[in-house]
């Protein structure tokens, strides 16, 4: 087995090379676990060996995060039901990975979400109202990418894989220290677009870490009918990377294993697959009904697994969460609720004119000229516009 | 086999005779030197050059991390110049063929079109697809397409061709200055056709660096179509592998006491109505000529604006000489296939003479 000349140069890991034919890129026997569903610690030898356990106080502020998140997916599937909003593809029962993927980046790394991962998005900063602006249907999107790093969630599965690779790559040759950080569903893993980013990232070697969020179902379709390879984290071994499962809700493994991953990208070694193993407990959006393809004793099986239930257990045995930090997070959690409840009751309008005023640096001629004619048809109908054709840039 | 003598850009001043490539080549060396944001990137592109040899001499210029090769895979090429732009970098990419492309088509028109528009112009992508495109070069299947149409029809992207050696600098050099991003389309049977350009002339029109690279204005080429030969009888509107034609076209109606004027449209989008509407006012009387199959093509358009904006002008009915609606016949059929010179006089002789 050939390895890239940079991946050899990069302290350590010719030593991990030394007498394998590869297999030091294979993940591990089963899915990394460092709290069981139980909520007890998990510290065997091979994994100490690995990964470091969480420290106390980063898994506090974990699980802070997880009630928020908790709270943004029932919020927000409550707005859609109440008809505030359209849709809202809800990571419900994924909070882990929402939250791991946000706390293991600096500011100055980009994050790459997509439509499940509003969660993750908003833990870059990205104000509640920001990143439900395109849920609300004022717009495709509610934020400025680079005022967060986080570029905006795309719903074509895995090309934004490719976006992040070219980010990583420019700041590569630039000599930045960005790691980015790229989300992706087990149905994403079927698109040649996969396949395109990990090569891509493995050959110019570049500081890419893909997290692929195996929640069991694309749609309707069991991750049985979108891949037969041993794990989907077996796949980097085929782009010469290495892959890693873990528990996808166990916020410790995840933020140990994923750590691990944006550290080493961002010390030269290169790309990695994580692929985390969670469950999408409710439908697609509120327009798919699961009930029509997997059992509600299936479901059942994974309510017992719960990220947030089981951190909880075991933070409140070690000591560590106490009920004045337990009310505290709950009481955010409510305060962003409610500025949620707020921002999707406001009765919004859109500018006309803004389709004609972003398409290019500069309208073009048949743009303004398109612009006018529907300015003319508002006026006719007696339409209050708050711009017309002379705002244009 | 002796290779050929690499090109030194740094040499060439002045009145030069060049190809049409290596005008290409100039444009993309200049806009690297001039900016180090400008990356260039494809199949081939590197050590050996480019097929077309477009880039020859850009990586021993500027070194692996300038210009270099990529592995074969277009949807990544053009979803990683897509990241690279949005992270200061200002890619300039190479489709090897027309229909090499359509693995690229998805990130084309998802994202590179509208991501300026879905981020409220917060994210402009000044990157510039180099498309190799056209018939007349005897080329095996897949290697012929006119896809010109697809990038026109799609809202955001602008879509260049340039027909000669001087208008292969200009346009490219300003499609790399763009804020937006461009389809660059180059019509392969043009690549070693040769002009004598006065290349201190062409590069005067970027007084300084800024107005090669970040620049937050449109460049000047850009939606300016151009008249390449004066006519009062009759307009023929062509662009990229067409104008040669039209452009012969004339020269043989002239001898026969006809005067056709011929526009190069250039700039596919923007448009260049105003100009264009101009030229057809002028004369009364139409012929769009273009290699692409003519059904819901970019000749429809041209023929529907035409006609929109100046049918009382007009003394015949706008008239096209396209190709066929067949897929891009094999190499012995081509020459049926291309408008060539006689079909554009016939369509001229049908433009209803006699009426008026």
């Amino acid at each position: 087995m050939t390895n890239h000349p940079e991946f050899l140069e990069h302290p350590g890991n010719a030593a991990l090379l030394a007498g394998h034919q590869g297999e030091y890129l294979l993940p591990s026997a089963t899915a990394v676990q460092f709290i069981s569903a139980e909520g007890t610690a998990i510290t065997t030898d091979k994994y100490k060996e690995c990964y470091v356990f969480p420290a106390p106080e980063i898994l506090l502020e974990g699980y802070g995060e997880l009630v928020l998140g908790r709270r943004i997916n029932e919020q927000a599937s409550a707005l859609v039901r109440q008809g505030r909003m359209a849709v809202y593809p809800s990571s419900y029962g994924q909070e882990a990975c929402q939250v791991a993927a946000f706390m293991t980046l600096h500011r100055s790394d980009w994050l790459f979400a997509t439509y499940r991962d509003t969660v993750a998005v908003m833990g870059r900063g990205v104000k509640p109202m920001e990143a439900f602006e395109s849920l609300r249907g004022d717009w495709h999107s509610g934020f400025d990418p680079h005022q967060y790093n986080a570029a905006l969630p795309t719903t074509p599965l895995a090309t934004q894989l490719l976006h992040a690779v070219g980010v990583a790559h420019a700041a590569k040759l630039r000599g930045e220290d960005t790691v980015v950080l790229a989300l992706c569903g087990d149905g994403a893993t079927s698109e040649g677009d996969f396949h395109e980013a990990l090569n891509f990232a493995a050959v110019f070697h570049i500081p890419v870490v893909f997290l692929v969020q195996n929640n069991q179902y694309a749609i309707s379709v069991p991750l049985i009918h979108q891949s037969v390879a041993p794990s989907l984290a077996h796949k980097a071994i085929g782009y010469g990377m290495p892959g890693e499962r873990v528990d996808g809700n166990d916020l410790a493994a995840l933020l140990a294993v994923l750590g691990s991953a944006v550290e080493r990208a961002r010390n030269g070694g290169g790309p990695a697959l994580v692929e985390a193993h969670t469950y999408r407990m409710e439908s697609h959006t509120n327009a798919d009904d699961a009930t029509r393809y997997r059992s509600a004793e299936e479901v059942a099986q994974w309510v017992p697994k719960d990220p947030l239930v089981r951190l909880k257990k075991y933070l409140v045995h070690a000591g560590v969460l106490g009920s004045a930090d337990a009310e505290r997070f709950a009481v955010a959690a409510e305060a962003l609720a409610k500025t949620l409840r707020d921002g999707l009751n406001e009765r919004t309008e859109a500018d006309p004119q803004d389709m004609f005023r972003f398409v290019y640096s500069e309208p073009t001629p048949q743009l303004r000229e398109q612009s006018r004619m529907l300015a003319a048809e508002l006026a006719a109908a007696g339409v209050a516009q708050t711009s017309v054709d002379g705002d244009l840039p | 086999m002796t290779a050929a003598p690499v090109l030194n850009p740094l040499e060439l001043t002045g009145i030069q005779e060049l190809t049409f490539a290596k005008a290409l080549t100039l444009a993309l060396h200049d806009a690297m030197a001039a900016d180090p944001a400008v990356v260039v990137f494809g199949e081939d592109v590197g050590t050996l050059g480019g097929v077309f040899r477009v880039t020859e001499g850009l990586t021993a210029t500027f070194g692996s991390e300038r210009c270099f090769d990529t592995p074969l895979a277009e949807s990544g090429i053009v979803g990683m110049a897509t990241g690279m732009a949005i992270n200061g970098i200002r890619p300039v990419v190479e489709m090897q063929f027309d229909a090499f492309a359509y693995p690229a088509f998805e990130q084309i028109v998802s994202h590179v079109a509208k991501m300026g528009n879905r981020t409220r112009g917060h994210v402009r992508l000044p990157l510039v697809i180099r498309i190799p495109y056209g018939g007349g070069i005897g080329g095996v299947e897949h290697h012929c397409d006119s896809s010109e149409g697809y990038y026109a029809h799609t809202p955001g992207l602008t879509v260049l061709t340039p027909s000669n050696v001087q208008d292969a600098y200009v346009l490219l050099s300003d499609a790399i200055a763009s804020p937006d991003p461009v389809v660059f389309m180059e019509p392969k049977k043009l690549y070693f056709s040769k002009a004598t350009v006065d290349l201190d002339a062409l590069r005067a029109r970027y007084a300084s660096s800024g107005e090669r690279g970040g620049a937050r204005t449109v460049p000047s080429s850009i939606g300016q179509a151009a008249i390449v030969r004066e006519g009062s009888d009759a307009t023929l509107i062509a662009y990229g592998p067409s104008v040669a034609p039209a452009l012969a076209a004339a020269a043989t109606a002239a001898e026969e006491g006809r005067s056709l004027q011929v526009v190069d449209v250039r700039s596919l989008v923007p448009f260049d109505d105003e100009t264009i509407s101009a030229a057809v006012r002028s004369t009364g009387r139409v012929v769009v000529i273009a290699e692409a199959s003519g059904f819901a093509s970019m000749a429809s358009e041209i023929a529907a604006r035409v006609q929109e904006r100046c049918f009382h002008s007009l003394a015949a009915p706008v008239l096209r000489v396209t190709g066929f609606d067949v897929p891009y016949p094999a190499p012995k059929l081509e020459k049926y296939y291309l408008p060539g010179v006689d079909r554009i006089l016939d369509a001229v002789d049908r433009l209803q003479w006699g009426q008026s």
